[in-house]
């Protein structure tokens, strides 16, 4: 494509993007301001609280994720690639899915608190601190786990080699080769499992609550929702914002690009332990498949019965999330991919501009955005009215950064490998976007779109805010459904859900492969 | 004719400064000089992909500045990556008649008889990934020849190549420079490409292009530049 028209199109994605993020803080710091600002005791509270819960879960997880990303590196056994495709799953599960897999272990009436009754032992509280970050370490271990995995397996075959020659001990391999890995990817993974929670509101909708375990996310929710109290949630939503930014901020001097869809699989660590090692290496690997698979399968358990007698909200509510998830996912891959080719065309100052502008959603949250939104829409027209273009573009907006982390390098080959040769043969325009781009960047785009697509489908978040009865997604409808008590129609709706997406992430990245050349 | 008017090239701290011209009719011109030197910037610079920091580079006494790299009168073979991997053979070749590929009944006869003449009867159909790498030389010049540009760069594309295969891909080089009348440059370290292949040589070295020479006259009495590339310093 002519690189002026890409420029053009990334130019006008990259003004939307600040627009929207940029815009929506101005906004609710405006009114917060003008509410004149005042934090009680309660925000006060809330704000310690998601700093608590946000570390708790990052050190937790990364403390976790250690040993087991260990464990799969240096051990081999049937099914080792489905275990780090299943670590790949939990980025793409709706939360309130899981969230109900593990009240169906770790609830009240949970496996769990039935075994330690048996044993005659104190009952384990889900709902609180506990629970919020048990649902975020269930959410984020996994990623911690792909990255850290990742830097195990950049460790260059050459120094393994070296160490075996060499005849080192385990002692002295951790001293030399991990323990610098791990100190050059730990601070990566503990800011972006700190930046997730830090705006996580699902978890905090439904195992939170209260004086005690309320996050600033849903802080605003209820000053809007139901205080209706539009200077104090604009007011929340810009502490929100200061929060997020100054932990995206980190992320983004610590976090290295890329980190996860990267192939997982070279084998380059040859140091298979025996003894009590190798024991202590499938005890670690067998507890985490339980404590990831279980949740899991109880949704699948609960639901299965639960399919056949739906109630009959969940089908508009499904039918209303695709037809945001799909034009969603396109908006995003679309937006992304010009950013992409834009950034891989473009001279260092505009790219990195660019770069900035593709990343801006992550400094922001779901509820800040859907709060400035709120605010700046709430004087034209009732919000009420555009639940679903809002959520759509929300969802497209939050996703965006992962699909053009997909792209980006793929793009950067593209023009590195092929860019004079596309030129010097007077490709452009569409004969160069048909011709060149989608079949030499199908995979990712196929990829990339069913993941927006998967992440926009679970999504419970803006529309929470917005939407009406009538209004709802499945994601929404689950949680009222749990919030009635209603568990097998919510274990029901939440199995289908989960199929939903994988269909459509699945059908998306198959089409994306189909469409790649061979 | 091709004019390099009082020109440098810049990259980072490197400069090149070429000031000549050439009269292009149809001459084999190698480019020699130590690596580093900056032979492919001087290709690189004539196709398009270097933008001159001072000067001007002239065809037929136009100024090229502002054309694209595919409206100007080259073609251009890289060192590698000279095929789309995603594209058939043909396609591939197609490409060099019309960049999207609408191409009349005819224009494929032309691609097929192309592929014919350059020994890839029947190989139309394949990935370039199915080809050898002396395969995927003759697919490119192929392309070279359907284009049929007055300047034809080459920028060791038959480095990677064996002696036998490089030999006949000169010999292929020979027919399609002359049957499209096109002036050839080509970037080459092996000296004895220049004395087997080139009427002039250019000389590469100490931050310089310097006029094309007769290759024979240059090397029967060769400056000290060339002497101390060759060895003979």
């Amino acid at each position: 494509m002519a690189q002026r028209a890409v420029a053009i199109a990334a130019g006008a994605v990259a003004a939307t993007l600040a627009l929207l993020t940029l815009g929506t803080a101005a906004v609710v710091l405006l009114h917060g301001n003008a509410g004149g600002l005042r934090l009680g005791p309660a925000d006060i509270a809330a704000i310690r609280f998601t700093l608590l819960q946000a570390a708790l879960s990052a050190v937790i997880s990364t403390a976790v994720a250690i040993p087991l990303a260990r464990a799969v590196t240096r051990q081999r056994f049937a099914g080792r690639q489905a275990l780090i495709t299943l670590l790949g799953a939990p980025f793409l599960l709706p939360v309130i899915v899981a969230i109900l897999g593990l009240v169906a272990v770790f609830g009240r009436a949970g496996w769990l608190n039935q075994a330690l009754v048996l044993l005659g032992a104190p009952a384990f509280d889900l709902y609180g601190l506990h629970g919020v970050v048990l649902a975020h370490v269930f959410l984020n271990m996994p990623l911690a786990t792909r990255m850290i995995l990742h830097g195990w397996q950049a460790i260059p075959a050459e120094r393994l080699r070296l160490a075996a020659a060499l005849d080192l001990p385990p002692s002295a391999i951790f001293r030399h080769l991990e323990w610098p890995m791990l100190r050059a990817v730990l601070p990566g993974a503990l800011t972006a499992v700190f930046t997730i929670c830090l705006t996580s509101f699902a978890v905090a909708l439904t195992l939170g609550g209260g004086p005690g375990a309320t996050t600033v996310e849903l802080a605003i929710y209820q000053a809007l929702r139901f205080d209706y109290d539009l200077g104090h949630a604009a007011g929340l939503a810009g502490v929100q914002f200061a929060l997020c930014a100054g932990a995206a901020l980190l992320a983004w001097l610590l976090v290295p690009a890329g980190g996860f869809g990267a192939g997982l699989d070279r084998a380059t660590w040859p140091l298979l332990q025996r003894g009590w090692r190798r024991v202590g290496d499938f005890t670690v690997i067998a507890l985490a498949i339980v404590f990831l698979v279980l949740p899991l399968a109880m949704v699948i358990a609960r639901g299965l019965p639960g399919l056949a007698a739906l109630p009959p909200t969940v089908w508009p509510a499904a039918m209303r999330s695709v037809l945001i998830a799909l034009p969603s996912a396109l908006l995003a891959t679309l937006a992304a991919l010009s950013l992409a080719l834009a950034v891989a065309g473009a001279g260092r100052r505009y790219g990195r501009w660019l770069d900035v502008a593709a990343l801006l959603p992550l400094a922001t949250s779901g509820l800040v955005l859907g709060t400035g939104l709120f605010l700046a829409l709430q004087p034209v027209v009732p919000p009420t009215k555009l639940a679903l273009p809002v959520t759509l573009l929300v969802n497209a907006a939050l996703a965006l950064p992962f699909v053009y982390r997909l792209l980006l390098p793929e793009a950067m080959a593209l023009q590195r490998d092929y860019g004079r040769l596309t030129r010097s043969l007077n490709l452009t325009g569409p004969a160069q976007l048909v011709l060149i781009i989608l079949p030499r960047l199908a995979r990712p785009l196929g990829f990339g779109a069913g993941l927006a697509a998967a992440l926009s489908l679970g999504d419970l978040g803006v529309i929470a805010l917005f939407a009406t009865e009538g209004q709802a997604t499945l994601p929404l409808v689950i949680s009222r459904l749990m919030g009635a008590y209603r568990m097998d129609a919510a274990a029901g709706a939440a199995l289908m859900l989960v199929l939903i997406g994988l269909t459509l992430f699945m059908l998306l990245d198959w089409m994306g492969r189909r469409a790649a050349p061979g | 004719m091709l004019h390099l008017d009082d020109l440098t090239l810049a990259l980072g701290d490197f400069r090149l400064r070429a000031d000549w011209s050439l009269p292009a009719a149809g001459q084999r011109v190698a480019v020699i000089g130590p690596s580093g030197a900056g032979k492919s910037t001087l290709l690189q610079a004539i196709a398009g992909f270097v933008a001159p920091e001072q000067g001007r580079i002239l065809w037929q006494g136009g100024d090229l500045a502002s054309t694209a790299p595919g409206q100007r009168p080259v073609s251009i073979l890289f060192q590698d990556q000279n095929l789309f991997p995603h594209l058939s053979i043909a396609r591939n070749l197609a490409l060099g008649l019309n960049p999207r590929l609408r191409l009349s009944r005819d224009a494929w006869d032309q691609v097929t008889a192309v592929l014919d003449r350059v020994g890839l009867q029947g190989m139309g159909e394949r990935r370039p990934a199915d080809l050898s790498g002396g395969q995927q030389g003759r697919a490119a010049l192929a392309r070279a020849l359907l284009r049929a540009r007055p300047l034809l760069l080459l920028d060791e594309p038959f480095a990677a190549l064996g002696p036998a295969l490089k030999a006949e891909m000169m010999a292929l080089l020979t027919e399609v420079a002359t049957s499209t009348g096109a002036t050839t440059l080509m970037v080459t370290h092996d000296p004895d490409d220049a004395r087997r292949h080139a009427d002039l040589t250019i000389l590469v070295a100490d931050g310089t292009a310097h006029a094309p020479a007769t290759t024979a006259a240059l090397f029967a009495n060769p400056p000290p530049a060339l002497k101390a590339y060759l060895g003979e310093g």
